[in-house]
């Protein structure tokens, strides 16, 4: 392997259809998905016809891609020479109304990428899908499938019911951390809430393009409740909602920490800091300047050269041919973002506690 | 803020006392105790019917109480505690103000934003006729006391019919430099139930100000409710970036390309970042919105200002005015927030490197020019 063999921490297989979930259904599931007619959960974040929901040249005959793990290795893995790469399966369990149906769906999404994707391609990890519906079965299912150290993080949406710092969501972030498992805060929404603080929005251009601000939100809990205070050993991961947003959003809700910290009195260290040490984000969508000369300007008012991932988001359309990387980014701190920030961001990448692919798998996976 | 801000970069104050500044955003209110949020000395400007309904109900918002918002502030209606005029509510005495404020920090042109005048209310009707008086009692007691004050024309955006009327009652008054909006609205603000207003007010030549703030309804992050004050002042300048994005994409600037849009006390150096994402995204998804006929980041950078206050501060410094670099020096103006708690002292904000062009820009030239002021 290659040492600059790049750890790409966002792609997303897609779900064919509803019937491959059925195998990992219990019977009363599918009984309930035959005889109530429940049809395919692509969401509104992703419609599957649009031009960013899948890159033209990667779908396949019927228009669909990333709907096999050859298709993957092919046009995900072999042309960045990727050694590994993280599975988020983007798949509408969390948005269903019942708790026990999300959680139904939450396992067999589980059990579907541990089957059809992991066991068929050794660098292919994966993000533990949680019924966001209900913590305690978000927590039953982090425990059913951590022991499979193929799962190295938690993955949840940008929009739930509830803020996600607030203490409603503190079991699934204990269970993480027990775990070793990152939290990832993946683009996309329950819809629970209009996807922005002023209504629902005509177009989903604007849907998609909101993602960034919800996920600013987001942090702002996090910080705010105190999740990173209570969890000291909790990396969270905002997922494929931009970069170039971070300075500006710290400076100010630093200026307001300042300002109003007796409100927050548990959150000590400056906002800024808890975040560099304790927050990353994957690379694509990259949304820096469009002259490349600034971009190394954008780096240094990110501020670390430790808190980007790379990221492909394969096979959302985010950028043309191979140009995952930015143009401007300087050699050194690519390298970084390729290899050295993804293993450090998760434990379970380290070649040091790699287990053997399929190690336990059988024990601790229904 | 009432807190020490340290001026690490060695950079001296970005302005002296001695020049002339606009203040783009001033907040006056009536004086006295009212119900439920409005004042008894606005009466004068408003109807019996009005007064009586008022003394029954109160004005009742898309919030939980009776009075004041929906978080608990940092401090007392989120007022500097030495801004308190003897017996009153911060702002509601000109000659304080002036003695306080406009004297001391040399400000030019003042523009006045009132936040009590029934924007956002439930009841339309009540919200028009608290509006209408609020205008009234803007020109009575403030612009026609000192010449160096502009009101805002407070409209009940909800209504974009009365908030039709509204605008052109005021159409040419100029004691009014603009139309005033709060941001946090019942739908984005670029949809079509409001475009009458930026037609009337495109007409009326006056720029649509949107400040901070509002009754929409909706929670403050497309998650539910924060628990905390500091989500909510934080999460201005997301709200703002929604209604920025909707505005653009539904057309409102290729409809009326000499509409003037003021975001106001939301931050502005996120406005960069945001033109970046908007064209990257719209390259891909295009087809949807076939209406738009330049970039995203075109209209901003035309149809769009932000005021300073709350301003970011970096550290060090010399990156906000990278970012105002990236968003342009024509695009920001100066403001104070006064009376706030978390006010900009002109002569401490803005610590950083300026051209002398650029100082006279952010603090004078750029207002006139939007305000349309000499």
């Amino acid at each position: 392997m290659q040492e600059a063999a790049p750890i790409d921490c966002d792609v997303h297989p897609a779900v064919p259809s509803l019937s491959a979930l059925m195998p990992h259904l219990d019977e009363v599931w599918r009984d309930t998905v035959v005889r109530r007619g429940l049809d395919e959960l692509n969401t509104i974040s992703y419609p599957s016809r649009s031009p960013l929901t899948a890159r033209a040249d990667w779908r396949d005959d019927s228009g669909k891609a990333a709907t096999t793990p050859q298709a993957l290795a092919t046009q995900a893995l072999a042309p960045f020479g990727t050694r590994l790469a993280i599975c988020n399966c983007l798949y509408g369990a969390q948005s269903l109304f019942s708790e026990d149906l999300g959680a139904a769906f939450a396992r067999a999404i589980n059990d579907w990428i541990v089957h059809e994707w992991l066991d068929h391609d050794d660098r292919l990890r994966a993000s533990i899908i949680v019924p966001m519906q209900n913590p305690e079965l978000a927590v039953d299912e982090i425990e059913r499938v951590a022991p499979d150290r193929r799962f190295v993080q938690v993955l949840l949406l940008a929009d739930a019911e509830l803020p996600l710092g607030k203490r409603h969501w503190w079991p699934i972030y204990a269970a993480a951390e027990r775990h070793g498992l990152p939290v990832g805060i993946h683009a996309g929404s329950t819809y629970r809430h209009p996807v922005t603080p002023v209504g629902w929005p005509s177009y989903y251009t604007e849907d998609y393009i909101n993602q960034a601000p919800a996920i600013q939100t987001q942090l702002t809990s996090l910080v705010a409740e105190g999740v990173f205070t209570r969890h000291p050993n909790l990396t969270v991961v905002l997922m494929e909602s931009g970069v170039s947003w971070l300075p500006a959003y710290l400076w100010r809700l630093t200026k307001f920490w300042k300002g109003l910290r007796s409100e927050i009195p548990w959150v000590a260290d400056p906002p800024g800091s808890i975040v560099r040490d304790r927050v990353r984000l994957t690379l694509q969508p990259f949304d820096g300047p469009p002259d490349a000369a600034a971009v190394m300007r954008l780096m240094e008012h990110i501020g670390s050269d430790e808190v980007l991932l790379f990221s492909t988001d394969y096979p959302h359309w985010q950028f043309d041919g191979l140009d995952a990387i930015p143009a401007g980014l300087d050699p050194g701190l690519a390298r970084k973002i390729m290899v050295e920030n993804p293993l450090r961001t998760y434990p379970r990448l380290q070649p040091t506690t790699r287990p053997c692919p399929g190690e336990r798998r059988e024990e601790t996976v229904a | 803020m009432n807190v020490d801000v340290l001026n690490r970069s060695g950079v001296p104050p970005a302005t002296a006392s001695k020049v002339g500044i606009a203040d783009c955003d001033v907040h006056p209110r009536p004086a006295g105790a009212g119900i439920g949020g409005l004042s008894k000395s606005l009466y004068p400007y408003l109807s019996k019917r009005w007064q009586e309904h008022v003394e029954s109900f109160g004005v009742i918002y898309r919030q939980p109480w009776e009075k004041g918002s929906a978080y608990v502030k940092g401090q007392p209606q989120a007022c500097r505690r030495d801004a308190w005029p003897p017996g009153d509510m911060p702002g509601s005495d000109l000659g304080f103000m002036q003695k306080q404020h406009l004297d001391p920090n040399n400000v030019v042109l003042g523009i006045l934003n009132p936040l009590t005048s029934g924007q956002g209310a439930q009841n339309p009707e009540l919200s028009a006729a608290m509006t209408h008086a609020t205008n009234e009692w803007q020109v009575a007691e403030w612009t026609s006391r000192d010449s160096r004050l502009r009101a805002s024309v407070v409209i009940p955006y909800e209504d974009a019919v009365a908030s039709v009327k509204e605008i052109e009652l005021r159409a040419g008054d100029p004691n009014f430099a603009q139309v005033l909006l709060l941001s946090r609205t019942a739908e984005p603000l670029g949809q079509r139930r409001y475009w009458p207003i930026y037609e009337a007010a495109a007409a009326a030549g006056l720029p649509i100000g949107v400040h901070a703030f509002g009754y929409g309804g909706w929670p403050i992050t497309g998650s539910g409710w924060g628990s905390f004050y500091l989500e909510e002042m934080v999460g201005h300048a997301q709200a703002q970036q929604a209604l920025l994005i909707s505005m653009i994409f539904e057309g409102v600037f290729e409809r009326l390309p000499t509409l003037k849009v003021v975001l106001i006390e939301a931050g502005l150096a996120w406005g960069a970042a945001l033109a970046w994402r908007m064209d990257r995204q719209w390259a891909k998804l295009r087809q949807e919105t076939p209406h738009l006929k330049m970039l995203p980041s075109e209209y901003l950078r035309r149809n769009v200002w932000f005021t300073t206050q709350p301003i970011e501060e970096p550290e060090p410094r010399e990156h906000l005015a990278e970012a105002i670099d990236w968003l342009g020096w024509d695009r920001v103006l100066f403001a104070t927030d006064y009376p706030h708690w978390d006010y900009d002292d002109p002569l401490h904000a803005l610590p950083i490197r300026m051209t002398e062009a650029q100082r006279r820009a952010v603090f004078l030239e750029n207002a006139k020019a939007v305000y349309g002021v000499e």
